[in-house]
């Protein structure tokens, strides 16, 4: 149905701009951190995963050495491993496509893969957001980058909400059964108390550990 | 420092890859399925947690948490996605604005 991929493709852009605003704050933060504009552009382009992205620019920036930040930043990075288990049944990739497709493996295309009832729909949600975050996420390093914080903070335009309210959203359609609700309560509760006490990142890692011990034990 | 970024350049795009490498026969396993399939549920909440209460290694409650109830609010109502998004971000940036 056109309407319904013209939907998908209008979604993927709306969560490709709310997403990619932080691209700013990333740009301009890894220049803070001592990185060069070449450096965060590439960081950017070829990591292409936010989280990993800000843990290694934090560790530099705490003093931390180079190479410890890129540890921190591939723990990080294995939750996209976690998304890959879910896609690739769903998505059904192989060769050239599944290779470039890895790259748009991160929370945002997953998501708007996940909730579709086919193949189709599928890959159509997962790359059409995975590249409307990648062009935005990449053009927004390289403005925070050159411009830093003078394009202003991302957080006045309330988009630190808006990221919620989008995984909120697609999160929805799964919470029909009972067992989704009370694995999507725990998990975020998880997360929630561990934030504190883990460095970034591992909180959602752990979180995913709900849904392992759910899925060995219960069953429907 | 280029090593490190070429380094986690090229681990993460292999983490991304190994995922969508696994074979179907593994995942044919019911359990794996059940566990692919919850995966996202359960990682999609603790970021809708972490994105709302974190702010930086600490807890907070701000605009943030508004924005989400909207969303909730608009999502029983059955708003398009779009809405839901926009209402959100218009609560946070209103109630920051005041």
């Amino acid at each position: 149905m056109a309407s319904a991929r013209r939907q998908i493709v209008r979604d993927a852009l709306a969560v490709g701009i709310a997403t990619g605003a932080y691209g700013v704050s990333f740009g301009a933060i890894a220049v803070a951190t001592g990185l060069d504009v070449l450096q965060a552009c590439a960081l950017s382009a070829l990591v292409f995963t936010g989280a990993s992205q800000f843990a290694f620019v934090g560790v530099v920036a705490a003093g931390g050495a180079p190479m410890a930040g890129a540890a921190t930043a591939l723990l990080l990075g294995s939750r996209n491993t976690l998304y890959g288990l879910r896609l690739t049944s769903l998505l059904g990739l192989r060769g050239a496509p599944r290779a470039a497709g890895a790259q748009l493996v991160i929370d945002e295309s997953t998501a708007m893969a996940v909730t579709r009832h086919d193949r189709e729909h599928a890959r159509l949600g997962f790359f059409a957001t995975g590249l409307s975050v990648f062009v935005l996420w990449n053009l927004a390093t390289l403005a925070g980058a050159l411009g830093g914080r003078a394009l202003g903070d991302p957080r006045d335009l309330g988009l630190d909400a808006a990221v919620g309210a989008a995984f909120l959203a697609l999160l929805w359609p799964r919470l029909t059964t009972p067992i989704n609700r009370a694995i999507a309560v725990a998990a975020a509760l998880v997360a929630v108390a561990l934030l504190p006490l883990v460095p970034a990142g591992v909180p959602v890692l752990v979180a995913a550990g709900v849904a392992v011990v759910a899925g060995l034990g219960v069953r429907r | 420092m280029w090593a490190a970024i070429l380094l986690t350049a090229l681990g993460c795009y292999l983490l991304k890859l190994a995922g969508l490498s696994v074979p179907d026969s593994l995942l044919a396993h019911p359990t794996m399925q059940r566990v692919a399939e919850l995966l996202p549920v359960a990682m999609l909440a603790a970021l809708i947690g972490t994105q709302t209460f974190g702010a930086g290694s600490a807890l907070t409650i701000d605009p943030r948490l508004a924005g989400l109830a909207v969303a909730v609010a608009a999502l029983l109502l059955r708003a398009p996605f779009l809405v839901v998004v926009a209402l959100a971000a218009v609560t946070a940036a209103v109630l920051r604005m005041l």
